[in-house]
């Protein structure tokens, strides 16, 4: 079946002939909604993006327009707004082609936001390994600086504001957006307490900030491009908007798609979009929203009542892709990545292969997650080197529920969650690992076999 | 103290370090410049940067320590980086690795003896819809099987890359 997608945001993506410099941009319709920003009062637009109900797309699902109206405009201090192009999440691929071939469209819609918060100054962060993209945005910049549509005066408007685009070094902790701002102040990117240091209110350089998604911020150009209310009917209430699905793992097309929210079932998009798994091969598991989102069982069934009363019985195929379904099934659309597994996949090393993530990336600085993260990644390596034991699902579950909700940043969660999310769907294969390894071992045979995840 | 640099890497130093608004904030820009000027970040740089941005050289320390793509030593000639996150190593990231263990005559981890090649593991580079996917220096190469990976050795073994 075909399922059409709504291309918003990815609308000249893979365009043949469209190309990422500014002459290509205006030629089709670029900077006019930046025209139609500068010439509305700053609040009526932070209430349009308040009416369209978009939600942050970096992983927490915050609406923007709630996270705009918290910003401390009374304590004087300048105000900045940081767009998060980290894009760290495993499996979320969709930032890197907003930056490579439309740069220009979150430029625009970065100074739109800029404008309707009053920023004094704005900072694009993005990841230390894009560094063609940094080059391309350097350049767009540059371009747009030309033209007046940043820097001074930006269109006679009276407003000025610049962006500086910061390079990250290889850490996953700066997607956190308070270890991101640590990061952009020059140090070490261990995230902040909150309360007291919410962005909004103590943020880069101790004033109020505002950091946003990429996809968050071209949304905003949109939404004033067709108003919130327009915006607000894409997709369903609470979920507005599109989404890009970003499908990697054991599919035929993987790929980007972009999708009105709960415009396709996890099936539809895996089986139809993506063409389904290879010959012979059957779904095992998915994790719908990047590396750190709860894995979803192939043959789960969801029971329960949604936000609005309504009651929902779905396996794992039926769960339409939006925000809250995917959150009533105990997972979360995190940053966009979906990553399918096929029945060819042990369970165990694909753990192995998440712990060795997180561990690498934790920043240190709490000691469950300092600790604990790593103890994982232990467990599960020495499962996978022939040495399980049939405790060490138990153990492993015990180290996940001792570090989750006991850290400062959501890190500690999205270490716990894969960990929590796989012995419970999975445990029999955990089981099954050390079983094996023994009667290997009492048959005098080597327990070490090759591994293809870790 | 005395740097060796570029004047294009001096010129960038110059017009960047103002544009922010605390000094500090230049530091890991600092860093990545004065890497791609001199390959890595010996403690003559650290203290460079240090003193160049009024800091203490255990501030540039503690940073060129926390990232991951800060280098206190020098890569071989090609510095070839694997991701091994979990998108790639479904689409076989790993057997990729090991044929260009192979090819290269290296361990992942290490550099060639003859000093042309740095291999090493990394975390996800954000490009999982054409897993595997392999970066030699700043040029990215996606869907990497372990056959395309022998040719990219022996490109990068030719000095054809």
């Amino acid at each position: 079946m075909e399922h059409q997608q709504y291309r918003l945001i990815f609308k000249h993506v893979d365009q043949p002939d469209y190309s990422n410099d500014i002459e290509c941009y205006i030629k089709n319709g670029g900077y006019e909604d930046l025209k139609k920003a500068v010439g509305m009062q700053p609040e009526a637009i932070c209430q349009e993006v308040l009416d369209s109900g978009v939600r942050g797309r970096g992983g927490a699902g915050f609406p923007a327009g709630m996270k705009w109206k918290f910003l401390d405009r009374k304590s004087g201090k300048p105000i900045y707004l940081i767009c998060n192009a980290d894009e760290s999440e495993p499996g979320t691929f969709k930032d890197r082609q907003i930056i490579h071939q439309d740069p220009h469209q979150l430029i625009e819609g970065m100074m739109c936001a800029a404008y309707a918060i009053q920023a004094k100054l704005a900072f694009i962060y993005i990841r230390g390994e894009f560094y063609e993209g940094y080059q391309i945005l350097e350049r767009a910049i540059e371009e747009a600086r030309n033209k007046n549509f940043l820097g001074d005066d930006i269109l006679g408007s009276g407003y000025s504001c610049d962006i500086i685009v910061h390079r990250g070094a290889g850490a996953y902790i700066c997607g956190e957006e308070t270890g991101l701002i640590e990061s952009l102040e020059g140090k070490r990117a261990n995230p902040r307490i909150k309360p007291p240091y919410f962005p909004a209110a103590l943020g880069a350089y101790q004033c109020p900030t505002i950091v946003n998604n990429v996809e968050t911020l071209c949304d905003v150009k949109h939404i004033i491009h067709m108003g919130g209310e327009a915006f607000s009917k894409i997709g369903t209430p609470g979920n507005t908007g599109t989404r890009i699905w970003c499908v990697s793992g054991h599919v035929q097309k993987p790929g980007y798609y972009e999708f009105p929210c709960a415009g396709v079932t996890l099936g539809q998009l895996i089986f139809d979009v993506c063409g389904g798994l290879k010959p012979g091969r059957k779904l095992k598991a998915v994790i719908p929203g990047g590396s750190s989102a709860k894995v979803l069982r192939a043959d789960e069934r969801f029971k329960g009542k949604l936000k609005d009363g309504t009651d929902f019985d779905w396996g794992v195929e039926d769960i339409p892709m939006d925000f809250d379904s995917l959150m009533a099934c105990g997972s979360m659309s995190g940053s966009g990545g979906v990553i399918v597994m096929d029945d060819t996949t042990d369970m165990v090393e694909a753990l192995a292969n998440i712990n060795y993530f997180y561990a690498h990336e934790s920043c240190g600085q709490c000691t469950p997650c300092r600790e604990g993260v790593p103890w994982m990644r232990k467990v599960t390596a020495r499962m996978c080197a022939g040495q399980a034991r049939e405790e060490d699902a138990d153990l492993l579950m015990n180290i996940a529920d001792q570090i989750a909700g006991r850290t400062i940043c959501a890190f500690g969660e999205a270490a716990s969650w894969p960990v929590q999310s796989f012995i419970e769907k999975f445990k029999d294969e955990f089981i099954q690992k050390a079983r094996e390894q023994a009667a290997l071992r009492n048959d005098g045979k080597p327990t070490k076999i090759e591994t293809t995840l870790i | 103290m005395r740097m060796d640099l570029k004047s294009q890497t001096i010129d960038k130093i110059d017009k960047l370090v103002p544009r922010y608004p605390t000094i500090r904030s230049a530091a890991l820009p600092l860093c990545h410049l004065i890497q791609e000027d001199q390959g890595y970040l010996s403690k003559e740089a650290i203290e460079w940067i240090a003193n160049r941005l009024d800091l203490q050289p255990i501030n540039i320390q503690e940073i060129v320590t926390f990232y991951p793509m800060l280098r206190t030593e020098p890569t071989g000639k090609y510095h070839v980086r694997v991701c091994r996150t979990l998108p790639c190593a479904l689409a076989g990231a790993y057997s990729t690795c090991r044929r260009l263990e192979e090819e290269l005559d290296v361990s992942v981890g290490h550099t060639s003896e003859d000093g042309l090649v740095t291999l090493e593991f990394v975390e996800c580079h954000a490009d999982c819809g054409k897993a595997p996917v392999v970066m030699v220096g700043e040029d990215e190469y996606t869907d990497i099987s372990p056959d395309r990976a022998t040719e990219l050795a022996k490109k990068i073994k030719n000095g054809d890359l």
